[in-house]
């Protein structure tokens, strides 16, 4: 099968696309942030944050809980926005017409909205308190609370107290977005269109960051924790893809000879296997978070002093009675002390099979290859996520350690992702007649150790 | 109908509600063992100034005799299948110097509560029933000042609200279908006043001591006329995990 085309080199999209990599990292430990100072449910209403539409929320607010949720939502939009502008610009000069009549589009309907009156197209008589004064903007105009006072509804429906405020800010923020659409249409790189894969890629990203910030408002707003751990799963895919994306921009991907060497060992399939085992441990980690109920398992390496703890419904009583934290958490299950013993399992079989893969990459292709240095590099980086998994513990879950620990699972899974590219852009099956005498077990040579002399002609080595 | 009559015989309906029977149900609640070591709250961010002296967990707050605070008793069965009146006067819950108070409140089905933020800074209120699958839950924003007046349909020992932006800020809710329930004091006392002659399940619910998977300590009491009733009750400091 033919390699994909290589996108042509363009330093500005590389430098682009590393970027929006990296804000997407640091929205992935400020998501972390946030779930560790259980902070997820500080902001109860989304879009907008105590009313206000969120770009115009006031700095001196920015307190508590609220800090870590705000700001995590703040950089999201901004890597949504990166994210847009990285998906435009694989399409090159083909993205000028949509960015233009996008943008006329926008800058109509911001300023039809601005001009219309707001009760022809909106309903606020149904907000209305007691008193019969329905909810109105603040004196700024753009988005504040009305008076607290008049807030209240005695109706016990369990619906946000804050009626909507102002749209004009949103109004005007349309208008301007689509203004400025307008604007880049005219000065957009008419660089080529990168290759259709890569196009489809960035597609890809821009659905998964919208449906992301769809996902962790519907959470809020829904109060579903289950919710939530799609949201924390699927930021740690989206980092993934974001890395990816960004090597495939990179001069190193497209001078990568493809399948020059021979993937003796089966290398890549087990770099492959990590990668997903990694992302199984991290959906684990997910589902531990987002129950919100502290540590299930406050010691390690044993386990409520045992190798395997007593999840009885007598002991799971106990556990809870012991409890004394500051917060209140809801009392540990048997279900999740499992959860966290499968966590800590996952955890050594990724060891494992991380070890596996340095070992066999350094047999397979040598200690100075640049997949067995990679390998290397992402068997230490597990080796810190577990110390950091076993410190989260010992620090009765602080929040900058547990952090750490989302962190680094992610900068894990991403480096897994990019080595599994390289070895299946760079690695291919031994052909037949280089191994006769050996026993193939599908495209493995399973007997064949070290690397095979024969590479395809005119490959070179990396 | 002379119109003395009419009055007589007002008086006397009147004289006779006043005359069934109804007794004050008192005790107190002692704490046996020892309890762990409160932690000191770390106030952040605009809490900080509002406290100049250390501000410890509420898990047990026992008085040198033993006494336990913020003890929820309640009538847990012996009022099925009657009817009450729901009070229409909201019970409040303030949010103050970045606490709830009062900690532990109760509530009948129905009765409206009313949740204040009486600091400077926002808070939200998230209330977390589980009764009906936490069909009740709720979470909102509430920004200095404001007032919200909710109402829960089912019954739950303890129903537990915490504010998210300050997340050492607990208050906790018994929602009961009658109107005989209590809060320990200081002191670890407690009264139920008019309690009608019957036989009755009292129960004593400490959040801490109890938790989630109890219901507490019940004991039976009968109610004989106006005849006081004392009802004393001991909630033991769980052993440690073994």
């Amino acid at each position: 099968m033919p390699a994909p085309p290589a996108p042509a080199d363009n330093p500005a999209l590389r430098r682009f696309a590393l970027l929006t990599a990296a804000a997407t990292f640091l929205l992935v430990w400020m998501g972390g942030l946030v779930t560790s100072h259980e902070a997820g449910m500080s902001v109860p209403d989304w879009p907008n944050t105590y009313g206000y539409n969120m770009f115009f929320f006031p700095v001196s607010k920015w307190l508590g809980g609220i800090f870590f949720e705000h700001t995590h939502r703040l950089v999201a939009s901004g890597v949504g926005l990166l994210t847009t502008i990285l998906a435009l610009w694989l399409f090159g000069r083909n993205s000028r017409p949509l960015l233009r009549w996008g943008g006329v589009l926008f800058l109509l309907a911001g300023i039809a909205l601005c001009l219309i009156p707001q009760s022809a197209i909106r309903n606020p008589q149904s907000w209305k308190v007691p008193g019969g004064t329905p909810a109105t903007a603040g004196p700024d105009g753009i988005g504040t609370l009305p008076n607290p006072q008049s807030a209240i509804r005695p109706d016990g429906s369990g619906q946000s107290a804050i009626p909507p405020a102002s749209h004009l800010g949103d109004d005007l923020l349309l208008a301007a977005i689509g203004a400025t659409s307008l604007a880049a249409s005219f000065f957009w790189p008419k660089s080529e269109p990168s290759p259709k894969w890569l196009r489809w890629l960035g597609v890809a990203a821009f659905v998964a960051v919208a449906a992301q910030g769809v996902l962790g408002g519907l959470r809020v707003t829904l109060l579903k924790d289950q919710l939530g751990i799609f949201h924390a799963t699927l930021a740690q895919l989206f980092f993934a893809l974001m890395s990816v994306m960004a090597l495939f921009q990179t001069k190193f991907w497209n001078h990568l000879p493809a399948r020059a060497e021979s993937d003796t060992q089966g290398l890549r399939y087990f770099f492959a296997a990590a990668a997903l085992m990694i992302l199984a441990q991290l959906a684990l980690g997910a589902t531990m978070r987002h129950q919100h109920a502290g540590l299930a398992i406050p010691d390690f390496p044993a386990a409520y002093h045992k190798i395997w703890p007593d999840t009885s419904p007598a002991a799971i009583v106990k556990y809870n009675q012991q409890r004394n934290e500051i917060q209140d958490y809801p009392p540990i299950t048997a279900f999740q002390i499992v959860l966290q013993m499968v966590h800590r399992l996952t955890a050594g079989i990724i060891f494992v099979m991380a070890a596996i893969c340095a070992w066999l990459a350094r047999r397979q292709l040598g200690a100075r290859h640049l997949l067995s240095r990679l390998a290397s590099a992402w068997f230490w980086l597990i080796v810190a996520q577990i110390g950091l998994g076993a410190a989260t513990i010992w620090t009765g879950k602080k929040a900058d350690i547990a952090t750490a620990h989302v962190a680094c699972g992610a900068l894990s899974l991403a480096l897994g992702g990019l080595i599994s590219m390289i070895s299946f852009r760079c690695l291919a099956a031994p052909a037949r007649e280089n191994c006769p005498a050996l026993k193939f077990v599908g495209e493995s040579c399973m007997s064949s150790p070290g690397r095979l002399p024969s590479a395809p002609s005119g490959a070179k080595s990396m | 109908m002379k119109k003395s009559t009419v009055i007589l015989a007002a008086l006397a309906l009147a004289a006779g509600w006043q005359a069934a029977p109804a007794a004050d149900v008192t005790g107190k609640v002692t704490l046996k063992g020892t309890p762990p070591q409160e932690k000191v709250i770390d106030f952040t961010d605009a809490c900080g100034p509002m406290h100049t002296t250390p501000v410890t967990t509420r898990w047990y707050e026992a008085g040198k005799d033993g006494g336990l605070k913020d003890v929820f008793v309640y009538v847990s069965k012996g009022c099925e299948g009657k009817k009450y009146p729901t009070p229409t006067e909201p019970v409040v819950l303030d949010q103050t110097e970045c606490l709830y108070e009062p900690y532990v409140l109760g509530i009948m089905v129905g009765q409206p509560i009313k949740i204040k933020n009486s600091d400077e800074c926002s808070h939200n209120v998230h209330a977390t029933p589980t009764a009906a699958d936490g069909v009740e839950t709720f979470n909102i924003p509430q920004v200095s000042g404001q007032e919200n007046v909710k109402t829960f349909t089912h019954p739950e020992v303890l129903v537990k609200f915490q504010c998210d932006v300050h997340n050492w800020m607990f208050a906790y809710v018994g929602v009961v279908s009658n109107p005989y329930f209590a809060v320990t004091d200081d002191h670890g006392n407690f009264k139920i006043p008019n309690l009608p002659p019957g036989e009755y399940t009292l129960t004593a619910y400490h959040l801490k001591a109890h938790g989630k998977t109890s219901a507490g300590v019940s004991k039976t009491i009968k109610v004989e006329g106006d005849n006081p009733v004392t009802a004393d009750f001991t909630v033991e400091v769980p052993p440690p995990a073994s």
